[in-house]
């Protein structure tokens, strides 16, 4: 591939996605910083989606109504009444 | 009415919104510009050959990868809020940037999945120019990530291409030009990025700055410094001209803004600018009392700015609320008036639309189209409540644009110094280095605050106030979660900081 080092290339399909797997398995395996900051990366996405998005983010639309419809008429009676509530 | 409306609710949604901007605002800015600088230095490299660039580039790369890696997906927390506390909002403007925004998600993360890799992993494994293409890539996407948050925010300031659809209660996209090269859009987009390419240059001066102060790493940092100081002050440079041209429009459709920006509260001809004064904290929409305690002002600057021409009208606060006839200003109040016709034939319309008068319902239809650019109006008490805190923007404005000024100048200096020689003997300079990254955060912080607190009420200018957008839960909800945000945030940045210290103290590798 011509994007490749010479030393590191090899021929064919095969090779070339051997050359994509051992670019990130060799680069993950040679990280220093790289592992402190994936481990932050982890414990975030963790808080993010398994405890904030579950517990304290539900897509408000989605949960309390179940058609298009339902979402459009909620929003369509807020926005002609609620000045008077 | 407004008082019937749980403010506390929407105050503590708006505390939280800004709380996760602002923290978010210390990452991106940061990504956006040193990917740039990182594919300067690298093209550098790889035209010289010189093994002391490429080292350079490798350690800046490195602090771009852990700013990265702790700001990444940040901005989720902004789109989990959206669904959450401003469902209503959400829901009106779905159709416009729902698909958009889910694309942009997933084409940044193949886009950065792919050429990260090779940019971090790819240095022995690559041929140098594929690499070099790598890390221009990731430039280009990661400030093309910015491209469609920026549009829908200028979307807000400037609602366009789209129109009310009463039966879904949405604004539906009409074009997709005018909605991605709207003259909001565009201005956002470059004022927000290049501001981003400004604080990045001012982070690589500060490090490089602090490396000449102790003696260390001395001919990277000056290398460092060269480029970054020509990227930081184009870059400032480009930021004025953005900045002048986003004033300009706000002349034109955010005048409530501009007006807040300077404290001009009774328009006038010929109007000065304000360079820095002291704002009278008590005075009130319709008062006589004065403005400022103190300012200081250029005659005719604003009016220029505004209207670019000298004897321009540039209207203020009490014209806009209360209407000014000589200039042809129609005020607050009667857009309320309009606003509030816009509720009722809403109302009107569905009640037609539920009792099966269908020709009745398009003739309501039609006269609503007449009405539908106030609808936000109406959800308004008073015309006073169209007037943003003016103190808040007035002064965040004012340290923006002064903070734009100390930079160019400090710019300046660092690169007639690296032109001239003798950069590592003018001590003086260097504490400055580090006190511009400071200024740069604190003016991009300030930036968004303009824009956002200077365009209260709206969630969508003119058409959609704050507290119409919110969703109406619990305000102990918002309350819980924003303090865990701040927490969360909090323990990021001291993460990143610490991250960063120790990796500025190791420095970078040097040949011999």
């Amino acid at each position: 591939m011509f994007f490749l080092k010479k030393n590191s290339e090899e021929r064919g399909i095969k090779g070339f996605f051997k050359n994509i797997a051992d670019l990130y398995i060799d680069g993950f395996r040679s990280m220093t910083v790289g592992r402190s900051l994936w481990k932050i990366i982890l414990i975030k996405l963790f808080i993010m989606f398994a405890i904030l998005k579950l517990f304290f983010f539900p897509d408000v639309m989605k949960t309390h109504f179940s058609s298009d419809q339902e979402r459009a008429e909620h929003v369509a009676n807020l926005l002609t009444t609620v000045n008077n509530r | 009415m407004l008082e019937q409306v749980d403010l506390s609710l929407v105050n503590w949604s708006r505390a939280q919104f800004a709380l996760t901007a602002l923290y978010h605002w210390i990452f991106v800015p940061l990504t956006l510009g040193l990917s740039f600088l990182c594919a300067f230095f690298e093209t550098i490299y790889i035209k010289t050959g010189n093994q002391e660039w490429k080292n350079l580039t490798k350690f800046w790369m490195k602090l771009f990868g852990i700013n990265f890696a702790i700001g990444v997906a940040t901005g989720i927390i902004l789109e989990f809020e959206f669904g959450t506390n401003w469902a209503n909002y959400s829901w009106m403007v779905g159709d416009i940037f729902g698909a958009p925004l889910a694309i942009e998600g997933i084409a940044a993360f193949f886009l950065e999945a792919t050429f990260f890799a090779v940019m971090f992993f790819g240095w022995n494994r690559v041929t140098p120019k594929f690499h070099l293409f790598s890390t221009w890539m990731v430039a280009v996407g990661s400030n093309l990530s910015a491209l469609w948050i920026l549009v829908a925010n200028g979307w807000m300031q400037y609602p366009t291409g789209m129109a009310f659809n009463p039966d879904t209660a949405r604004f539906e996209m009409q074009s997709f030009f005018d909605v991605v090269f709207s003259p909001y859009a565009i201005s956002k987009f470059t004022h927000a990025t290049t501001s981003g390419f400004v604080f990045a240059s001012t982070f690589v001066i500060a490090i490089s700055a602090y490396y000449l102060a102790k003696g260390r790493h001395q001919l990277m940092a000056k290398r460092s410094i060269a480029v970054a100081s020509v990227f930081g002050l184009i870059a400032t440079l480009m930021l004025s001209f953005s900045g002048d041209e986003a004033a300009f429009k706000d002349a034109k459709h955010q005048p409530m803004k501009l007006a807040a920006m300077e404290g001009l509260w009774d328009g006038t001809t010929k109007a000065p600018l304000v360079a820095f004064g002291l704002i009278n904290g008590v005075k009130q929409p319709g008062d006589k009392q004065e403005p400022f305690v103190f300012e200081f002002k250029i005659p005719g600057l604003l009016s220029i700015l505004a209207t670019r021409d000298i004897n321009g009208f540039v209207p203020g606060i009490n014209d806009l609320i209360y209407g000014n006839s000589v200039h042809g200003i129609v005020g607050a109040v009667e857009k309320i008036e309009k606003g509030k016709k816009a509720i009722t034939l809403l109302a009107e319309y569905k009640e037609a639309q539920k009792q099966g008068f269908e020709n009745k319902a398009q003739e309501i239809r039609e006269e609503l189209r007449q009405y539908e650019d106030y609808l936000g109006y109406g959800y308004l008490e008073r015309p006073e409540d169209t007037v943003p805190p003016v103190a808040l923007t007035f002064y965040s404005f004012h340290i923006m644009a002064m903070v734009g000024g100390a930079l160019l100048l400090i710019f300046a200096i660092y690169l007639f110094y690296t032109v001239r020689g003798g950069i590592e003997k003018a001590t003086w300079l260097w504490p400055f280095g580090v006190f511009a990254f400071v200024l740069a955060f604190l003016a991009g912080e300030a930036g968004w605050i303009v824009a956002e607190v200077g365009r209260q009420p709206w969630a969508i200018q003119d058409l959609l106030p704050v507290h119409v957008a919110r969703t109406d839960i619990p305000a102990g909800n918002v309350k819980t979660t924003f303090f865990m945000f701040l927490i969360i945030f909090t323990a990021l940045l001291i993460a990143e900081i610490k991250i960063m210290f120790k990796q500025i103290a190791i420095g970078p590798k040097e040949v011999n």
